[in-house]
């Protein structure tokens, strides 16, 4: 199968060559669309999505359990991450990254979703938020330092949230104060996933408070450094083997060639790298309806009552067609900002539209997955629990759905702008 | 050792499919499958690459017999670490007719053309179960066979292959070059890193025609017909031993 990438960002005049009747002459032999279907993929994409699935399932599923009981990621899970090339998969093979592309990224989130949306997570952060970064902002230095290491151990973690600014990010209060060539840092911040197991963490903090947002700017910050202290992890409702935790600077030494990018840019590396770590989210919601959806149907088709499949009543059927619609739909939004993103084209919208809708996709399929399954449903015994609650994280965290509603109603208001 | 392996690979129904048989009971319904490589010829790949990395051999090359679509069985083996791949192309009534025997004409004719000095077969397919394809290539190329392999040593110019067989374990030692076939124990499959993936599209898949190779592709049998096997029928409950034989001279068992 041919890269079909490239279709989606044919120009116009080539559309309309391509429509031509001599052009159609010319093709009369070969029917090949000349727009293919959003859920088609490239052999490379299919083979990574097929070895993903077969490790999930093999390497992470039995311990799923466990490990949300537990609240804590296996170790061994995540170096089989590592192993698989699965934690640098955009980094580029000099690097000793995967080499391929975002949209590899997306079904690889998705598919490790569809079996534990914990570790799922953890994989969406390293690739589309703290590699993106290194990758996009790095120097050449920080590149051959961070790079290597992020493709084959170590974890990374963002920090952005504090205990006083969540959607307001940009309130942050964690100060940076120079000091000939470091910076004294000093603050908090909450809710940072992969905390736990980290050994790299991307810091905002703020070096010009003057400036207000525009002193934000991103620290690199090693776990060993002196000052950063890893709080106790949350005991949460879902996605409880994924470690969230709090974390203190106290007079945390920085140099400042660790600074990524620029001085007081921070906040416009956050936005720009959330946009996209937008869609990483919405492939991993798409994943987890879809694996609570593939452990419930079979189910429905197996259980008889009043003589029949409880699948083959009509009640059921409905609810069931019209949950497996809402998924292709949000496949759909998530895997169209994907390729849009690829492209090159503006996607900001599409991308809160995909996260926005898979998280309530997310919701609405684990709810009626439980009731599908009646009594089992609502045991531990049964995985279905699990993904109702891992689900309801969707809607709050890398955007709540309220500031993804607001973000597509400002630029829906400039679209009319004429 | 300057040793080349090859490996046969083939393309069957995945094992998790559950199979139907076609309307027109000719077959079974392979249009919009899934399929995958067949488990033991996984088996047979990590194998031969396993025997590369202790650098017992050096070079792996991936066969496989079929259409186009055996290009991704083929590029699997080359993402778990063959070096290169080739395509025997083998298409329509050709390919629904393809057996052992064409296949191990194949591959005898294969191993001359490349100069191998071993070929490693999974024991059987999934689909037709034959065991045959690695006896009949053996016989063929004149070599001797190590089948049901759980263990597979090179020492020397010789191979020591333990075989599992009906009483247990028969170890036997024979010269190179030979055939061996895999059997389920002989290890467990590598996955297919993303990073070994990208690798593989780089590597080079030939294609060759059985006519290049002075193979004649028809098949000597016909397929007459395919069933599902018949319905498991309930059984029946007896009271005492006299019933249960009257029942069993009834039913013409006894």
């Amino acid at each position: 199968m041919s890269d079909v990438c490239g279709s989606l960002s044919r120009s116009r005049a080539a559309v309309r060559r391509l429509c031509s009747r001599a052009a159609a002459e010319a093709h009369h032999d070969v029917i090949r669309p000349a727009f293919p279907p959003l859920q088609s993929f490239s052999e490379e994409e299919s083979m990574m999505r097929d070895a993903v699935k077969k490790f999930a399932q093999e390497r992470i599923a039995p311990f799923v359990s466990k490990m949300d009981e537990d609240s804590v990621m296996d170790a061994d899970v995540i170096s089989a991450l590592f192993e698989q090339g699965l934690m640098g998969i955009e980094i580029g093979a000099e690097y000793g990254g995967t080499g391929s592309s975002f949209f590899s990224s997306i079904l690889v989130i998705e598919e490790l979703a569809k079996v534990d949306p914990s570790v799922s997570v953890l994989c969406d952060i390293q690739n589309t938020l703290i590699n993106t970064l290194l990758m996009n902002l790095g120097t050449e230095e920080q590149k051959q330092l961070y790079l290597p290491r992020l493709a084959s151990d170590t974890v990374g973690s963002f920090c952005l949230s504090e205990s006083e600014s969540g959607s307001d990010a940009f309130s942050l209060k964690t100060k940076a104060e120079k000091h000939k060539d470091y910076y004294s840092i000093n603050g908090s911040k909450m809710w940072i996933s992969n905390a736990e197991h980290a050994g790299v963490f991307l810091v905002m903090a703020n070096a010009e408070p003057a400036a207000g947002y525009r002193g934000i700017t991103c620290f690199i910050v090693d776990r060993d450094t002196d000052g950063l202290h890893i709080g106790r992890k949350e005991n949460k409702l879902g996605l409880r083997a994924s470690s969230t935790c709090p974390l203190t600077f106290d007079s945390m030494k920085v140099h400042e060639k660790n600074i990524l990018g620029k001085v007081g840019h921070g906040y416009k590396y956050a936005i720009g790298m959330l946009n996209g770590g937008r869609i990483g989210i919405a492939a991993q919601m798409l994943g987890l309806a879809q694996g609570c959806f593939d452990h419930t149907v079979p189910y429905t088709r197996q259980r008889m009552q009043f003589g029949k499949r409880i699948f083959d009543f009509q009640g059921m059927q409905h609810q069931i067609a019209h949950v497996a619609t809402q998924l292709e739909a949000a496949r759909l939004l998530t895997y169209n900002a994907a390729r849009l993103k690829e492209a090159g084209r503006s996607f900001i919208k599409e991308a809160c539209m995909a996260k926005y809708f898979s998280a309530e996709v997310a919701a609405l399929t684990a709810s009626k997955c439980i009731e599908w399954m009646g009594g089992v449903g609502f045991t531990k015994d049964y995985p279905i629990e699990k993904y109702y609650r891992d689900c309801k994280i969707g809607t709050i965290y890398e955007g709540t759905t309220n500031i993804q509603l607001s973000t597509m109603a400002k630029m829906i208001d400039q679209e009319y702008d004429g | 050792m300057s040793a080349r392996v090859l490996v046969g690979v083939k393309r069957v129904i995945d094992y998790a499919v559950k199979i139907r048989v076609k309307p027109d009971h000719t077959g079974v319904v392979t249009d919009g499958v899934k399929h995958s490589m067949n488990p033991f010829c996984e088996i047979a790949v990590e194998e031969a690459v396993k025997l590369k990395e202790k650098k017992l051999v050096k070079e792996v090359v991936a066969v496989s017999c079929g259409p186009q679509q055996v290009q991704e069985t083929i590029r699997t083996a080359l993402a778990m670490g063959a070096d290169r791949g080739i395509h025997v192309e083998v298409s329509g009534k050709d390919y629904e007719t393809l057996g052992p025997l064409q296949v191990s004409k194949i591959l005898a004719a294969l191993a001359k053309k490349e100069q191998a000095d071993l070929i490693i077969l999974g024991k059987q397919a999934i689909d037709d179960d034959c065991n045959q394809t690695g006896q009949m290539t053996a016989a063929l190329l004149d070599w001797p066979q190590g089948t049901f392999a759980s263990e597979v040593n090179i020492e020397a110019d010789k191979l020591k292959v333990v075989r599992e067989v009906d009483g247990g374990l028969e170890t036997i030692k024979i010269k190179l070059p030979a055939v061996v076939t895999a059997d389920l124990r002989l290890n467990t499959p590598r996955y297919a890193t993303l990073p070994n993936i990208m690798k593989a599209k780089k590597k080079k898949i030939a294609n060759v025609k059985p006519a290049d190779l002075g193979v004649d592709v028809s098949s000597r049998l016909e397929v007459l017909k395919v069933d599902e096997p018949p319905q498991r029928q309930g059984g029946v409950k007896v009271e005492t031993v006299n019933d249960l034989v009257r029942k069993l001279k009834e039913a013409g068992r006894i």
